[in-house]
């Protein structure tokens, strides 16, 4: 991607802009910024926000099966802060000048990406353990990386969600490691929830480096400081003794450790799988965007009754303050 | 209002929450709420479920002047040039230790 329609926009301002880039200052919402800048923001924060919230369809689909009332306090709270999530994205969106409207209007017209891990089905309670422990594990690696984001408002939803998710990968891990301390055949159910979301773990972190259209720019301008591939070896690294630790096994028998790195290498990602599930044809796509819609009709109501009871609320404050007068 | 109706984005709040007893008030983000009210409950589910606040403020957004960015130098520059406002100003004598 040339550089040239940036710097075309004011010389002055995007020297000016990217001298602040360089300074690790932060960009402000009424600061002067490349309408590339701008967009590429709103592209990655709006993907991020429809990734919390579809991301609370495969968790809620347990929800009412939680197996104690223990678990289900904290799949519900866990749920919940994934609402918030979004909305804090949404809020940080907003500041760009994009109404949040527009962008639930794209998620239910299907337009708008997400996070392509929530098209896979939750299939046993493993699930819910491997969930936390894996996505969000990977989730809070990638967002450590985003709470230094060069633009504020990102940057500082950030924060506030990797306080959070630490206790969303804690519980996880909780479950699975229970499962897998439990009969054999709950650690069978756990060993068969990491099989299923090992490898679409580590996709979640994207393209190889090589094969990133968006990376480098990204990373020029402070969003991203570190490459996909960096990001996937650190969760892996920290992910590999988690495993050990509880006595299962990766579904990868080419995984080895490289004494020169320190890193454990992984074997080839199925890419093709990944692009699939990306293009919409992964095993819940269709039912994801079809759960939201179906909750945003039956939603319908409350949000006109708000809206109702506000005005009268508003008449009838009228009311009383021209009898006062 | 008929379910086909076009829904029309709620008003704009910013939050802010007071952490603790006898701290100030910090800006944590906004909500969209169709009132007053609506948005403090919306602010309290949103930016309080860890017990971050003991004390909430939802302002419309509307509301809120904010200096502008191309302002920076001139609008602050009355202060850069006051060194003798700040107690590193004055020299005290060698033999004080603690002033």
């Amino acid at each position: 991607m040339s550089t040239t329609p940036s710097v075309a926009e004011d010389p002055a301002r995007y020297a000016q802009f990217e001298a602040r880039i360089a300074a690790d200052q932060s960009i402000e919402p009424k600061d002067w910024m490349p309408e590339r800048y701008r967009s590429q923001l709103v592209r990655m924060m709006s993907q991020h926000a429809h990734s919390e919230v579809v991301g609370m369809l495969p968790e809620g689909n347990w929800i009412t099966r939680a197996p104690s009332l223990r678990r289900k306090m904290i799949l519900l709270a866990k749920v919940q802060d994934e609402a918030g999530h979004g909305l804090y994205i949404y809020c940080g969106t907003e500041t760009l000048g994009v109404d949040r409207q527009e962008l639930v209007q794209q998620l239910l017209d299907g337009k708008a990406k997400y996070s392509s891990i929530f098209n896979y089905p939750t299939l046993t309670w493993a699930d819910i353990g491997a969930i936390g422990w894996l996505v969000d594990g990977a989730a809070i690696v990638n967002q450590t990386m985003l709470a230094k984001a060069s633009y504020g408002p990102y940057a500082r939803a950030m924060v506030r969600i990797c306080k959070e998710e630490n206790f969303h990968k804690r519980q996880g891990y909780e479950i699975m490691t229970t499962l897998a301390r439990g009969t054999a055949a709950q650690k069978a159910m756990a060993q068969d929830a990491l099989n299923r979301w090992w490898w679409p773990s580590l996709m979640m972190f994207g393209p190889h480096d090589s094969a990133s259209s968006n990376s480098d720019e990204l990373m020029k301008w402070g969003i991203k400081r570190k490459s996909n591939d960096e990001l996937r070896q650190r969760f892996i690294n920290l992910t590999i003794a988690q495993v050990k630790a509880i006595d299962l096994t990766v579904p990868d028998p080419d995984l080895r450790y490289d004494d020169a790195t320190g890193n454990w290498i992984a074997g080839p990602i199925d890419w093709d799988e990944f692009w699939r599930v990306v293009k919409g044809n992964g095993p819940c796509n269709s039912e994801r965007i079809g759960a939201r819609r179906s909750a945003h009709a039956e939603g319908r109501w409350v949000r006109d009754a708000a809206v109702a009871f506000a005005e009268k609320q508003r008449s009838n404050n009228r009311e009383t303050a021209e009898r006062q007068q | 209002m008929t379910p086909n109706s076009p829904e029309r984005s709620w008003p704009l709040w910013e939050v802010f929450t007071q952490g603790r007893d006898g701290e100030p008030h910090q800006h944590a983000g906004s909500v969209h709420a169709t009132d007053a009210e609506h948005a403090l409950q919306n602010a309290r589910d949103v930016y309080a479920r860890r017990n971050e606040a003991v004390n909430l403020w939802v302002v419309p957004s509307a509301a809120i002047t904010a200096s502008t960015p191309e302002d920076m130098g001139p609008f602050f520059d009355p202060a850069n040039d006051k060194a003798y406002r700040h107690p590193q100003f004055y020299k005290v004598p060698k033999g004080v230790k603690v002033f």
